[in-house]
């Protein structure tokens, strides 16, 4: 009898742990829509780029690079004969709002949620002859990857704020001495 | 009776981790595509232009369209990385090279989170934006031909 229930001990745990197995390595699959490619909107690219009546591509390049160095970024990568540049910075994604709410939480449930801690802004500028050759189109495309307090990514986004993107051309046309105007 | 289901319970407990650790053995994974002609065929056109640079350019702003933030390109070998950060990070790369005098065969391959993306529907999107961005028309390429 107690061969039997030994026995029925082992059975239930190979049992538990081949299923335990199988949940380890139940692989993930591609979300049908995940992958969908919308559309650009003709305003998201009105936002990200603008035109400048200049065909000097390498002076576009460096005043770009030199306003993102005043920026806090980093070039992480250029490459000259494509008019690629691209760049990004890594800082602190504290926020007051979201570290008060932690204390609530904390306070009123006794769980602690986790709060974002650290973001790293990438950005890639391209730039490109028009297409009657007589002015250089830039275009910028901001991202941010953050990380929680755990060390966990919680977020993944691209940035859209078209503020953002206004400000950086209006300091881009300064350092260019142009005026920008909005592509279509 | 509780005794012995106390033990199984804590028995469960204890092999549960080793179980679902020894569940996965973490190849490396770097041979694991054995690239069939099929997915080859899937990710790669061939277009009559010899310009290699300006289908680079187009890669990249084909790609920025998307979504994608260009994360490095080089125009001697002919390559354009991307991703797209939108909840999980797609990674996207584009290589462009001669194929005879009068074309050039371009070929995407992406990964979306830690999985390779084999969907022919995801490349066919792509190769739709790129070729309209490019004004030329994109040819299937047979994949029993030489120089693929």
């Amino acid at each position: 009898m107690a061969h039997l229930s030994f026995f029925k001990h082992i059975a239930s745990v190979g049992l538990f742990c081949a299923l335990a197995g199988l949940i380890g390595c139940a692989s993930n699959t591609v979300p049908p829509d995940a992958l969908l490619m919308k559309e650009p909107t003709t305003e998201i690219r009105q936002r990200q780029a603008r035109r400048y009546a200049t065909t000097d591509e390498k002076q576009v390049i460096i005043a770009a690079a030199q306003l993102l160095q005043d920026l806090g970024f980093n070039v992480e990568n250029s490459e000259k004969d494509l008019g690629l540049l691209v760049v990004s910075k890594d800082r602190s994604a504290v926020d007051g709002g979201q570290v008060a709410g932690q204390i609530a939480v904390a306070v009123i449930f006794g769980v602690r949620m986790p709060v974002d801690k650290e973001q790293k802004i990438r950005a890639s500028v391209v730039t490109t002859l028009s297409a009657d050759q007589k002015a250089i189109d830039v275009r910028v495309t901001f991202q941010r990857l953050v990380w929680d307090d755990r060390g966990q990514l919680s977020k993944l986004e691209r940035l859209d704020d078209p503020e953002m993107y206004q400000d950086f051309y209006i300091k881009l046309s300064k350092a260019l001495f142009l005026e920008a105007q909005e592509v279509g | 009776m509780f005794a012995n289901r106390f033990i199984t319970f804590f028995l469960c407990m204890a092999f549960a981790p080793t179980a679902i650790l020894c569940g996965c053995n973490s190849a490396p994974k770097v041979n694991e595509a054995e690239v069939s002609l099929k997915l080859r065929s899937i990710q790669t056109r061939s277009y009559d232009t010899t310009n290699t640079n300006n289908a680079l350019r187009v890669a990249m702003a084909t790609l920025q369209d998307l979504g994608f933030v260009i994360d490095n390109a080089d125009a001697d070998l002919g390559t354009v990385s991307a991703t797209k950060l939108d909840n999980a990070a797609t990674k996207m790369t584009i290589t462009v090279r001669m194929r005879g005098k009068t074309q050039i065969l371009v070929r995407a391959n992406a990964q979306y989170r830690l999985l390779a993306v084999t969907d022919p529907i995801f490349y066919q999107q792509f190769f739709t934006a790129y070729s309209k961005s490019l004004f030329l028309e994109a040819h299937e390429v047979d994949t029993a031909a030489p120089g693929l």
